[in-house]
């Protein structure tokens, strides 16, 4: 395989609410939830945000990294679970925000968390077979949960963008192989029209999370005879903090590997943004020649998992748009009532 | 609005897409067709100004336009961008009492508007302050 990440962005909002606000509502204990899903604050969109206006920063972020003219990029595709339109594509608000129109092909993808790493592979395929020069797959979200479901603490609102390009000089990551593993199981679902998800409850854990990373994982690695001491970072999709650094001493990571890439503790988890914005926190820190893991994880369910080996031109890009630590440090707590407000649970 | 007056003013709500005169060199927003400056010898070519910016004055908005009901209260500001033109626009993200005059900005992509549950979404421009 010769392709590779040539620039990525990410967006996260400004807003957060913290775990104490929401419990102090529901009358849950605060320190339960945190000991219990590894989760202190999540991001919150603003009343004025949304997947396409998220999915737009990211992208802006990922072709300043790329310094390529837009208007190469042949393909653009959004995955996300929370798409503004039910019909009308995310794809052809980015594309036009960012220069990309009209030659080029869009569209928006939902695979629940893992529509992302989904359009990586589609832009993977894209390169590989000449069909296109540059494919940017972004995974963004502004992640529903019931008002008082266990998912109100996590579910938050962010993006990953990725320009995937042929390994060259522009090229800061190699991306040597992708490996997927997707089964049927109803572990968490929405049905049309509704605004919530429903979820499986501990049945999201072994038969879901863990058997679809796991598998995607081993598979991987088989393939590419790479064992867990050949990387410097894991990332695995954060549906809390504590699933991902259970799989990663599962399959033998230590929290060395994994904490750059963990961000459900201060960010929540942003569902299709999730292990997107993990792997740009580990792209923020990779030295030339580490080597990074990545495995999404999306209900339904399946898994991406992918090996990345960061480049030198890494260095120079690196500094050419906001970092995922600069995102997550400008922030705003806001209350449970004001929540709700922006949330629109709240309607005058 | 109409949607295809929002669709004809696209590129210059999502890219700042101005104009500029090829005759005298000045950069306008929105764009133009004439050149107010040089009438019939100017020659107007589409210019995409730099997102960045300075506020210039602003208004604390309490009593919200249609639709903004929900953010009170918000900043609309004057903001003269790097390339010269002066737009209006609402400051986001933002405790009202932060903004103050001469402060950087940079344009970003948000949600203007929408024609009610089942209309059109409108996505433009808004300022967002520099500092944390």
């Amino acid at each position: 395989m010769d392709v590779g990440i040539v620039g990525y962005g990410v967006y996260i909002p400004r807003y957060r609410i913290r775990v104490e606000e929401i419990a102090k509502v529901w009358g849950d204990d605060p320190e339960r939830i945190k000991h219990g899903l590894l989760v202190e604050e999540k991001s919150v969109p603003g009343p004025d945000e949304d997947t396409a206006t998220i999915a737009v920063e990211a992208a802006r972020n990922a072709v300043k990294r790329a310094g390529i003219n837009p208007q190469e990029i042949g393909a653009i595709y959004v995955g996300s679970e929370s798409h503004p339109y039910a019909v009308k594509p995310t794809a052809t608000i980015v594309a036009e925000a960012i220069d990309a129109t009209p030659h080029l092909t869009a569209a928006d993808y939902e695979f629940a968390c893992k529509a992302g790493t989904a359009g990586i592979q589609t832009c993977m395929g894209a390169v590989e077979a000449g069909m296109i020069k540059y494919g940017m797959a972004i995974g963004a979200d502004t992640a529903q949960g019931a008002p008082g479901d266990p998912l109100e603490y996590t579910a938050a609102a962010g993006g990953g963008a990725f320009i995937i390009g042929k390994n060259g000089g522009k090229t800061i990551a190699t991306i040597e192989g992708t490996y997927s593993y997707t089964t049927d199981t109803p572990d968490f679902w929405r049905r049309d029209m509704r605004p919530y998800p429903k979820h499986g409850g501990r049945f999201t854990g072994k038969p879901a999370y863990f058997k679809h990373v796991l598998s995607a994982a081993h598979g991987l690695l088989r393939e590419l005879e790479l064992t867990p001491q050949d990387f410097a970072y894991a990332v695995f999709h954060q549906p809390n903090g504590k699933f991902p650094l259970q799989v990663a001493e599962e399959l033998g990571f230590s929290n060395e590997q994994v904490m750059p890439g963990l961000l459900t503790p201060k960010v929540g988890n942003t569902y299709s943004g999730s292990s997107m914005i993990g792997l740009a926190a580990a792209l923020d820190q990779a030295k030339p020649g580490d080597r990074i893991l990545v495995v999404s994880y999306g209900s339904g369910a399946g898994s991406d998992a992918f090996s990345i080996v960061a480049r030198d031109a890494i260095e120079a890009k690196r500094d050419a748009a906001k970092t995922v630590a600069e995102y997550i440090n400008n922030k705003a707590y806001i209350d449970y009532s004001t929540y709700a407000k922006f949330k629109r649970m709240l309607v005058r | 609005m109409a949607v295809p007056r929002f669709w004809r003013e696209i590129p210059s709500r999502y890219n700042l897409i101005g104009s500029r005169c090829g005759n005298c060199n000045k950069v306008m927003f929105p764009p133009r067709h004439i050149c107010p400056h040089c009438r019939r010898i100017g020659k107007l070519e589409p210019y995409k100004l730099k997102p960045r910016g300075k506020v210039v004055s602003y208004a604390i908005t309490h009593v919200a336009a249609n639709g903004f009901e929900d953010q009170v209260p918000y900043v609309l500001a004057i903001v003269e961008l790097e390339d010269g033109p002066r737009l209006t626009t609402q400051i986001t993200d933002c405790d009202p009492a932060e903004v103050k005059i001469g402060d950087e900005v940079e344009i970003v992509f948000r949600r203007m508007g929408e024609e009610g549950e089942d209309g059109v979404l409108y996505y433009g421009y808004k300022g967002k302050l520099v500092k944390p």
